[in-house]
């Protein structure tokens, strides 16, 4: 059983502030989810291997060579604040 | 029948034989987004100067005496997840509302090089989360063939769009049926590639493993016209095929015979309306008249396709959506009190419900102590699930399902309960773990409404998939059909 205090240390980890009323929905849903997903404790996976990707490719390198960049002013254009070349944030420390 | 009801090659026809232009497609298409986009919604942005701009280039081309590739001058519209230099690409997120990617998805690329009119940005379920494009951060699409209807998803306005005579083609992307389903739900032509078969360089990541890129159209000739254009390795994805691409138009066979296709009794059993039960078996009847041998078979691990992939894909989209934190790009939350309150306001804000949902699911399921009993072992079924697909094609060139349950729900019907919402993926995940192609063509009606035949090949058997698909479209009118709106 997932409690509103596991919701509250994942919502942590994955950046969320949420509102109680949000923490008590998904407590309830990720249950429901989570109790459904049970359903794959039925199969003995012992022996079988993990599948993260169905394509026989390993580590696909390329050269080591100096590609076509994205402009510098093309890519801070999105940036909600910059200074200078730099995207800007709130003070960390 | 009207300009912007023909297919990508009938247009073609008219365009070498210069009965009409590409600049009097582009206005057929617009004159019919503003008479109906009212209703249906199918965009979250128009790029109508640029699509004029864009015709009238190919026109001259037309006119200077150039050949041109077969889909010059096809409006086509683009699921607003996949990156379009100067044009916003949203993915129907409060946190891109204003993202202006600075370079183009490698789909958007090789469309432009085969002279496509790009129309617009589709509307979409928030980050491709969705199995009706209710989930949109902006506004609901609706179904051309009955307005109270949701047009499935999550590449929902991309369907619309083709159905109702919004563009003549689309691109959306497909991670548990996101393609599939709402092609059924809108009676067009929608077709998952293998995986790996079309780069995804430029298309907004949820879950890297399982996202594809394909087309919809109206008919199965402009799919492999649309496959044609797409396919092919690119070095700007790491997990993109190193394979060559075959002429798929050399695949449109009306010819089924002797070729052994599999009905997995698993996805015609509990669950599937019967009504589309009775349309999939009228066209099994078809088929197996044409020649095909059709044989009931089995994927036993189908039940477990869903708890399966709602692991996986809410793990992956968990990690690749870390990249939302109001730094680079996108929605910044004010007010914060410092960088860690800031990167917490702003996904608090920026994300949707469902996305949200979906992030604290995946985050769970990473989390120490809890990966090896949800994550790991969903990757063990994984690979349950792929083997019972390689032993079904040991026997079988193709399998034939349902490609939905039921024809396009209501409106809010699945908004309150996310299990439900989920079960409408049943008959279209198990392909996506797989990493296998699937079609869906329309099948017949139900009321008034579309349903869908799913084909399912093998690795890179897109070909085979095409050739049954264009086969039953010879010998149906269900195609042919328009929504009157």
């Amino acid at each position: 059983m997932i409690t509103i205090k596991d919701v509250e240390h994942v919502a942590l980890l994955a950046r969320l502030e949420l509102s109680d009323e949000e923490k008590q929905m998904y407590t309830k849903q990720l249950n429901a989810i989570l109790e459904y997903a049970q359903m794959l404790n039925e199969l003995n996976t012992d022996d079988i291997p993990p599948t993260a990707h169905v394509l026989p490719l390993k580590n696909v390198w390329r050269e080591d060579e100096v590609g076509e960049h994205l402009p510098p002013e093309e890519v801070l254009a999105n940036a909600p604040e910059r200074e200078g070349q730099f995207f800007k944030v709130p003070r960390i420390v | 029948m009207e300009l912007y009801y023909l297919t990508a090659h009938e247009l073609h026809d008219l365009l070498v034989k210069k009965e009409i232009s590409a600049e009097e497609i582009c206005r057929a298409v617009f004159d019919r987004i503003d008479a109906v986009e009212d209703k249906i919604k199918a965009y979250v942005t128009l790029t109508r100067d640029r699509a004029f701009a864009r015709a009238r280039e190919i026109d001259r081309k037309i006119a200077a005496g150039e050949e041109v590739p077969p889909l010059a001058g096809i409006p086509v519209a683009i699921k607003d997840n996949m990156c379009t230099r100067g044009v916003r690409t949203t993915c129907s997120s409060k946190i891109l509302y204003n993202f202006v990617p600075p370079y183009n998805a490698t789909v958007v690329e090789k469309l432009e090089a085969a002279g496509t009119v790009m129309v617009g940005k589709t509307n979409m379920d928030e980050f491709a989360m969705g199995s009706s494009t209710e989930n949109s951060g902006f506004f609901v699409t609706a179904n051309p063939w009955d307005l109270e209807r949701v047009p499935g998803g999550s590449s929902g306005g991309s369907a619309a769009a083709v159905a109702a005579g919004e563009a003549i083609t689309a691109l959306g992307s497909d991670t548990g049926g996101s393609i599939r389903q709402p092609a059924a739900f809108c009676g067009v032509v929608g077709l998952k590639p293998t995986y790996g078969a079309v780069s995804r360089y430029g298309l907004v990541a949820f879950a890297s493993s399982l996202d594809q890129i394909g087309p919809f159209t109206r008919d199965v000739t402009d799919c492999a016209l649309m496959l044609n254009a797409i396919c092919g390795h690119d070095p700007l994805d790491s997990t993109s095929a190193p394979r060559d691409i075959p002429d798929f138009t050399s695949c449109l066979r009306d010819d089924v015979k002797g070729l052994k296709i599999g009905v997995p009794r698993e996805y015609m059993g509990e669950g599937i309306d019967p009504a589309v039960k009775e349309i999939i078996g009228q066209a099994i009847e078809l088929l197996a008249s044409l020649g095909a041998e059709i044989e009931e078979t089995t994927l036993p691990h189908s039940r477990y396709a869903l708890p399966t992939y709602y692991l996986i894909a809410p793990a992956e989209a968990s990690s690749n959506l870390a990249r939302y934190d109001g730094v680079r790009y996108g929605y910044r939350a004010e007010d914060a009190r410092d960088v860690v309150d800031m990167f917490m306001k702003t996904r608090s804000q920026g994300f949707g419900p469902e996305v949200k949902r979906r992030i604290m699911l995946g985050t769970y399921a990473l989390s120490a102590g809890y990966y090896d009993a949800y994550y790991l072992k969903a990757l063990k079924v994984r690979t349950l699930i792929k083997q019972d697909f390689d032993r079904a094609f040991e026997k079988f060139d193709v399998l034939l399902a349902p490609t939905a349950p039921s024809p396009a729900f209501k409106r809010g019907e699945k908004t309150g309960d996310p299990l439900q919402m989920y079960m409408s993926d049943i008959c279209t995940l198990a392909v996506n773990l797989a990493g296998i192609p699937g079609i869906s063509i329309p099948a017949g009606f139900v009321d008034g409404l579309p349903v869908g035949l799913q084909l399912i090949g093998r690795p890179f058997g897109e070909g085979t998939l095409l050739r049954v698909a264009y086969t039953f479209e010879q010998h149906t009118d269900y195609h042919r059909r328009r929504p009157s709106l």
